[in-house]
């Protein structure tokens, strides 16, 4: 039987051998791998791209204390970008399952409508969900825009939900149960996280404290915003640093959002505001890749 | 003759979008290649494929004649002969026609009807490329072909010769593509023929059909069917196959409710019941394989369904420890629509108004209020969050778990009631009253910040919500005069009027006629109404009733020629002896049995009793009489009969043979 990390090493080798650049985790907080700049930002634009990576996405509403054996506040999801979509890119998603071990023979896989949309990141696709015996094992999206911008190269995203997964291959019923690497189960790796970061975000966040940050970092991401539409030296100009600031914004908007401290009227706001960010970097980051026709328009 | 073969392979395509899609591509096809007969168009589908089958197609379009304009005689034979020529025929063989400036040559040319194979490959590109999807996708690029999901393959074969087009890259051949896993990993060539069998052989049942009828095979004794569930397993399976699982029967402790739709919704298995009509501790599965030899399907669902009904079981008991009392507050964080504001103030504007209704029709305002406080609370739980399909379910259960008394359990479990005009109504009078005071404040509210609907647009399902008050008021005989609780949102009364006659007409099935005799009075309450309707359409038929309506129109037009809007009663003395004097008479005997008759259909026999009298007034009685005085005490006459016996209906709306040209 695969542990957790045997199947997070062939996913890897398996999208590897096929061209896909192997990343490491973004090392901030984000509510999934499409929030990473390398899928946010690398799928804009017309250059191709093929990255996996895995990618711990904190989602602060999720927690259940530790006490669910489904829900977490932090999952693992294993994100594979490949732009432009291959024509033959489903045969090469079912080829993964069976590199992890799954006779497709001998189970039920069926591609259920699911489209997916970001307001705050001005970001949506249409797909499916991918069911493997009634389970929900991947979410397969085809991009259509980022950052309200239609793309020139439809990329394809793949996005599995690795402790499901797992939990299926090694046929456990409690996340918490699932092998991690030989002797250490995935309570022993992370089960504290989720008692901790549950007690945190329900019960001992500091709201007004949050507040401050958001508007701090908010304010950083805006002035580098408006830095770069005067700068002349744009090639080295921080887009990147700028978008980490937004990704900052994103992630206490959904802390504050599971404290219960965004009233209704704010919410529509807040998240305009986080969108207009992510937006302004989207144009930034097209901009500064495309220098020729920024110089033929000057 | 020939036989053409259509199929346009995708990636999957959501399940509910493929009968609107053929439809499409039905028309479509039928509009284009109608001049080609055939029989009618086969069409199917799976979840990969759009397929059309149009068989015994001529092979060439008819031929037809066009009329080709040339010079005047008058233009010489120099002209006549270039024309000739222009057109490769001979001046004997010219014809002439006059037109306004003289006559003139012409040319029947004879075109001839271009066969089906090329008009095929001319015009299929553009038809497949616009097949009508809700929502589509692009993927080869910014500015490419739109279709709902990536287009793989084409098949056209037209008698084994392949029809040769490219839609978004895709070059049409004769190869068709078996199931992703169980089927040849290769194209698979087709003929008209073989394709259906090729498929087959290739575990793809392409006809619907075939797959209801398999999965229909495999259901266990007390399968629950359910006719949408059946469609989208059709149409999520190319080779369905059916499993039977079952679950730890402590389940059942559950609300069924809740079991049903994680089986139903977000499983999509058919429940299974016992002989007593209980949930059995089992489900029906469709899966999209030739089996399941080692049971791993089965065991497989059957853990993801326990971890399903442990959510839920965990989302019970996490929810209970705040009672839904205790969560009105929290309302104020749920958005109800931004410009409205939140569930906590949509909440307080539907506890007012369904204390108001309440008093009107003798409902327990203590319940209705206390109902109307809670009923939004659920959508703080994380059971709706979860299924938000159960919300107002799911209010109810944990109110009758609370102890917040079975009537108001009841309310709550009941106020989304009707969600379509086949579901039922609330089952107790203080559901309905808040069921209506829930849907009639949604009404009010967006009406007047201006999110009315529009053609299919109506994101609010506002038509739903007037359509369930109206069903509710009419089922429920209660005596609520709705018309008067809008009359400060003005574009809701012809809205709400629109739902009345719709119900009146197509659900109570009276005559359209019959509908605006009785909508054209002040509408009242809703049973009273339909008594009105009633009546008029049992006395209808009776030998008095029509020729009276008919006497009732010519009133109408009469007093609307002179200009009456307004009379004093007429003045008796002035009244002639003979047919006006007995009408006035009769005016006064009918009035009172109005007064004293309770039915409808006896008023309505009364006015119909004054026909002889009416019928004689105007075969003897000139209205214009030359003496001004005596003209306006006549129209008076008149104008008082309209007015008093017009307030059940207006008789002038029945359509009455031969009567409408009076």
């Amino acid at each position: 039987m695969d542990t957790f990390q045997d199947t997070v090493f062939k996913l890897k080798r398996y999208w590897a051998d096929r061209g896909a650049i192997i990343q490491e985790p973004y090392d901030l907080e984000v509510g999934a791998g499409t929030m990473s700049p390398e899928t946010f930002l690398r799928v804009l634009g017309p250059k191709p791209y093929k990255v996996t990576y895995v990618q711990p996405s904190r989602r602060p509403a999720d927690g259940r204390y530790g006490e669910n054996p489904n829900r977490l506040y932090k999952h693992q999801q294993l994100q594979v970008i490949l732009k432009p979509t291959p024509d033959d890119v489903l045969e090469q998603y079912l080829g993964s399952l069976e590199a992890i071990g799954i006779d497709l023979r001998k189970h039920d896989i069926k591609f259920e409508e699911d489209n997916w949309e970001a307001p705050t990141l001005g970001a949506w696709g249409v797909g499916w969900q991918v069911m493997l015996d009634g389970l929900e094992i991947t979410q397969f999206t085809y991009f259509q825009q980022c950052g309200g911008i239609d793309l020139d190269l439809v990329p394809a995203e793949i996005t599995y939900g690795l402790e499901r997964i797992v939990a299926f291959l090694q046929n456990v019923d409690s996340v918490y149960d699932i092998e991690w690497a030989p002797g250490f189960k995935y309570a022993d790796v992370r089960l504290a996280d989720e008692e901790q970061f549950s007690v945190y975000n329900f019960e001992m966040v500091d709201v007004p404290l949050l507040w401050q940050e958001f508007e701090l970092h908010e304010r950083e991401c805006q002035r580098l915003l408006n830095l770069f539409r005067e700068t002349k030296d744009q090639r080295r100009f921080p887009v990147l640093p700028a978008y980490e600031q937004a990704l900052k914004c994103s992630h206490l908007f959904n802390l504050l959002d599971a404290r219960g401290a965004i009233s209704v009227t704010e919410r529509v706001g807040i998240i305009a505001r986080v969108r207009k960010l992510a937006v302004g970097v989207a144009e930034a980051w097209v901009e500064q890749q495309n220098p020729t026709a920024q110089e033929a328009a000057a | 003759m020939a036989d053409f073969l259509l199929e346009i392979g995708t990636e999957e395509i959501p399940d509910w979008m493929i009968d609107g899609a053929l439809s499409d591509l039905h028309d479509k096809f039928q509009n284009a290649f109608g001049a080609f007969g055939g029989n009618a168009l086969r069409m199917q589908a799976s979840p990969r494929r759009l397929v059309l089958l149009a068989e015994a197609l001529s092979e060439r379009a008819p031929d037809t004649q066009t009329v080709v304009q040339g010079p005047y005689l008058s233009a010489g034979p120099k002209a006549a002969e270039g024309f000739a020529r222009k057109n490769n025929t001979t001046v004997e063989q010219l014809g002439t026609l006059p037109d306004g400036k003289g006559e003139r040559y012409v040319f029947h040319q004879l075109v001839k009807g271009r066969t089906v194979a090329d008009t095929l490959r001319d015009k299929l590109p553009e038809i497949v490329a616009n097949i009508h999807f809700p929502k589509g996708m692009y993927w080869t690029g910014k500015g490419g072909v739109r279709f709902i999901r990536p287009l793989r393959w084409i098949v056209a074969t037209l008698n084994d010769h392949v029809i040769d087009f490219e839609v978004a890259g895709v070059r049409s051949g004769n190869a068709t593509r078996g199931h992703r896993i169980l089927g040849s990993k290769e194209p698979i060539p087709v003929t008209v023929a073989t394709y259906e069998q090729k498929l087959r052989d290739n575990y793809v049942l392409v006809n619907p059909a075939e797959r209801k009828a398999r999965i229909e095979a495999g259901y266990v004794p007390g399968t629950e069917t359910d006719y949408t569930l059946m469609r989208t397993l059709v149409y999520l399976t190319e080779f369905p196959s059916v499993i039977h699982g079952s679950f730890d029967p402590s389940y059942l402790q559950l609300p069924r409710e809740i079991l049903s739709t994680v089986m139903r919704h977000h499983q999509r298995y058919f429940s299974v019941l016992k002989p007593d009509g209980s949930l059995a501790p089992e489900f029906v599965a469709v899966t999209n394989t030739d089996g399941d030899p080692d049971g791993l399907i089965r065991k497989g669902n059957e853990r993801v369904l326990r971890a399903r009904f442990n959510d839920a079981r965990f989302f019970w008991e996490v929810d209970q420890r705040k009672k839904l009392s205790a969560r009105v507050p929290d309302l104020a964080k749920i958005t109800f629509q931004a410009k409205l504001g939140s569930y906590r103030d949509k909440t307080e504007r539907v506890v007012r108004l369904a204390a108001e209704v309440a008093a009107i029709v003798d409902a327990d305002v203590n319940t209705v209020s206390l109902a109307a406080l809670l009923c939004k609370c659920d959508l703080t739980t994380d059971m709706v969050k979860e299924f938000t399909e159960l919300q107002g379910i799911v209010g109810g259960l944990y109110a009758k778990a609370q102890d917040e008394g079975e009537a108001v359990a009841t309310a709550i479990y009941d106020h989304y009631k009707p969600v379509s005009m086949e579901d039922s109504i609330p089952r107790t009078l203080e559901g309905q009253v808040l069921s209506i005071a829930d849907k009639l404040d949604t009404l009010r509210e967006c009406f007047k910040i201006g999110l009315i609907p529009t053609g299919s647009k109506d994101p609010f399902a506002l038509r739903r919500a007037a359509q369930g008050i109206v069903k509710i008021l009419f089922e429920a005989r209660l005596p609520l005069p709705l018309m008067e609780s809008v009359v400060d949102v003005p574009a809701l009364v012809p809205f709400l009027k629109e739902r009345i006659e719709f119900y009146l007409r197509d659900v109570l099935g009276f005559a359209y006629d019959e509908v605006n005799a009785v909508m054209a009075v002040p509408i009242g309450s809703f049973p009273d109404l339909a008594d009105r309707a009633e009546a008029i359409h049992y006395i209808r038929p009776t030998e008095d009733f029509e020729p009276v309506a008919a006497s009732f129109k010519r009133i109408k037009n009469i007093l609307k020629q002179a200009g009456i809007t307004f009379a004093d009663q007429p003045n008796p003395e002035l009244l002639a002896d003979g047919p006006e004097k007995d009408l006035h008479d009769a005016f006064n005997r009918v009035r009172s049995q109005i007064e004293a008759r309770s039915s409808y259909r006896e008023k309505l026999a009364a006015i119909a009793s004054l026909r002889p009298q009416v019928d004689l007034f105007f075969d003897k009685i000139l209205v214009n009489d030359p003496d001004p005085a005596i003209r306006q005490n006549r129209l008076a006459l008149l104008h008082s009969l309209l007015t008093k016996f017009s307030s059940i209906a207006d008789f002038s709306e029945i359509v009455t043979e031969g009567g409408s040209g009076i």
